[in-house]
């Protein structure tokens, strides 16, 4: 049997067996959440446990790692909207060391993922 | 409350496999613990066993070495010799005055049940350890594990007195421009998508960085019916062959390269050597890859060609995981890739009292390698207690390791990690992922508030202060710091980025519950 997941209210297809985040790409959406300074998409990276780039709430429980949580049926994927802006276990105030308009300019930066030339 | 084990070996892939059902046909009584759940670690990764198809070994080596451990391993948990902890993490681990190990394990959801019971309970949290609820996870924990798991004690620890470390590794990255785009994988992550999950990453695949490995994951591509446009490899290649020590010391490997030429050609996947990608192109996915010719040192020196994508994995060879040695502070080195690994003599016997490690922790070198020193552990421990060894065996294995090690620094010379890559980066380029730390803001912090060692970049500007706590980024920052001091990188720049306080990100919860008493005087927090 195929489970019947939902991805933000969207059907996502799972079969027993598959991780969350197999199934979501599956279903072709390679991304599930955002950086917390640039608001970059981020998936499924490392794909074994490692980076922790493929966070997800699942089920109402935030921080999962979609790589690793075998897919169930009935489950409910990413509607929290914490899944929009996740950041680090804990926030700190102690900064990128050359304070936030550095900070933002990187982060803007980091956001291209490249597709513009300005620094070739 | 609970027993004390013989032996607890950490990791069930090769390594640990061999090692845990050895120690157990020796006579002693063997904890085996595992993030995963089931065995075979990254490298016989495989689809769940409760929905198992004939075609999921496709693309496996050494399936009937890792069927047999399996089997072994089952034998021996029937007859109670080895308690088998699938899908749990250890997070931290002690030592006593009296020399006793203990485990402390989290949950790592690769195990569905026990999070989802308590995840449903008013707590909300999935690795919540409220006594109750941690009772409720165990008492399931058995019944819904697909190996049919033991049950750790209720507060998730296991105790021991001695340990084989076998915790393997995982895809060694450098950062590129792009690199952080959905689309975007490790090498890897590519296989274990095909292998455990039976998803293809992507239709149009470029994989790139260097090493043998990128062959597995191009061909595992094509067959699953990728279109792979290239194979970047940024050295030149087979020069390993040409080594008399390395392509003497182990036979085989040469044709399984021969076997992987042949799937390249078939599958008429372009490799291009000594060419990199300098650029992921795209807005909020993958669409293209730039690649370029190198130098020897990996300084473009070539025309870019663009190239449409959809997939790009990368690896650059592999970073063991260090964690729970380093915690326990055993001796590490700086191997010939350049990586970090625990220092372990002949016996593999790392510096500290006890403790054992096996496999790419001691040295990125492969399966077979890791199997053998996962088996010389296991007989030199078992030795140690006084049991009887079967006479020459270890002398033979430890033969086979020399022949291994040799086989593998001779495949690290051949595929070293270019020196300029650092050339690579713009301003721009994200090198933490987790923080969102850029090139730039390290070269600041080195120039403006004089970060110079790899410890005080990560203070200052916080690359590796997220939650993969620098196991993505560690390498590359301490190449570039090393870098901007116009220097090599040294274990003493790699050390500061591989040494975590906690081996996974527990909940409150969890760390509250830790029973001080037990705990060892070592301050566990002493990095952060």
């Amino acid at each position: 049997m195929t489970y019947r997941m939902t991805f933000r209210g969207a059907a996502v297809p799972a079969e027993p067996g598959q991780s969350v985040g197999a199934a979501l790409v599956a279903a072709g959406i390679l991304d599930w959440r955002s950086t917390r300074k640039a608001g970059r998409p981020r998936g499924l990276f490392c794909g074994i446990g490692v980076c922790f780039d493929c966070l997800i709430t699942i089920d109402g429980v935030p921080d999962r790692r979609a790589c690793l949580v075998p897919a169930a049926d009935g489950m409910r994927l990413g509607d929290s909207a914490q899944d929009r802006s996740l950041g680090s276990p804990q926030d700190r105030s102690v900064g990128s060391p050359q304070g936030d308009e550095s900070r933002g300019g990187g982060s803007r930066d980091a956001s291209q993922g490249g597709g513009r030339d300005e620094d070739a | 409350m609970t027993r004390t084990h013989d032996v607890a070996v950490v990791g069930a892939g090769p390594a640990g496999l061999a090692a845990a059902v050895e120690a157990a046909e020796a006579g002693l009584d063997v904890a085996l613990v595992d993030g995963a759940a089931q065995p075979g670690g990254q490298y016989w990764r495989h689809y769940d066993e409760r929905h198992a198809r004939p075609d999921d070994r496709a693309g496996h080596h050494g399936w009937p070495v890792f069927t047999g451990l399996r089997e072994r391993l089952r034998t021996a948990r029937a007859a109670g010799r080895i308690r088998y902890l699938p899908g749990r993490q250890v997070y931290l681990v002690t030592r006593d005055e009296a020399g006793t190990f203990t485990l402390r394990t989290t949950p790592s959801g690769a195990v569905g049940t026990p999070e989802s019971i308590s995840a449903s309970g008013a707590v909300g949290t999935p690795e919540s350890t409220s006594a109750s609820g941690a009772g409720e996870a165990a008492k399931t924990f058995a019944a819904s594990s697909p190996s049919g798991a033991s049950a750790p004690d209720a507060a998730g620890q296991v105790t021991a007195r001695a340990l084989i470390l076998c915790t393997g590794g995982y895809d060694r990255q450098l950062p590129v421009p792009g690199w952080d785009l959905p689309g975007v994988m490790t090498a890897g992550g590519v296989q274990a998508l095909l292998k455990g999950h039976r998803v293809l990453a992507g239709r149009r695949a470029v994989v790139a960085g260097t090493g043998p490995f990128l062959l597995p994951v191009a061909t595992g591509l094509a067959r699953a019916g990728a279109s792979v446009e290239a194979v970047a490899e940024a050295n030149g290649t087979l020069g390993w062959l040409r080594d008399p020590v390395g392509a003497a010391s182990v036979p085989g490997k040469a044709v399984e390269a021969a076997q992987y030429a042949a799937l390249m050609a078939r599958h008429r996947i372009p490799y291009r050597t000594r060419t990199v990608v300098t650029r992921i192109l795209g807005q909020d996915r993958v669409e293209a890859v730039r690649i370029s010719r190198v130098d020897r040192d990996g300084r473009p020196a070539g025309p870019v060609k663009e190239i449409a994508a959809d997939l790009v994995a990368l690896g650059w060879g592999f970073t063991p995981s260090l964690e729970l040695a380093l915690m326990l502070g055993a001796d590490t080195r700086k191997d010939v890739d350049g990586s970090l690994v625990v220092a372990v003599d002949g016996f593999q016997r790392s510096s500290v009292e006890g403790v054992y490690v096996a496999g790419e922790a001691t040295g990125v070198g492969g399966a077979v390698l890791a199997t053998q020193e996962g088996r010389l552990s296991a007989l030199a421990l078992a030795r140690s207690l006084g049991r009887p060894a079967v006479p020459g065996l270890m002398g033979r294995l430890r033969a086979a390791i020399g022949r291994g090690r040799r086989f593998a620094a001779a495949m690290h010379r051949t595929y070293p990690v270019p020196s300029a890559w650092t050339e690579w980066l713009e301003e721009r380029t994200l090198v933490c992922r987790c923080e969102e730390v850029s090139y730039g803001d390290l070269r600041r912090a080195h120039t403006d508030l004089c970060a110079h060692d790899p410890r005080t970049l990560k203070m200052l500007a916080r690359p590796g202060m997220g939650w993969c706590q620098g196991r993505v980024c560690g390498f590359a920052t301490a190449g570039i710091a090393a870098c901007l001091n116009r220097r090599e990188t040294t274990a003493e720049d790699l050390r500061p980025l591989s040494t975590r306080s906690l081996a996974a990100p527990v909940t409150l919860g969890e760390l509250a519950a830790l029973d001080r008493s037990r705990t060892s005087p070592d301050d566990p927090h002493h990095d952060q």
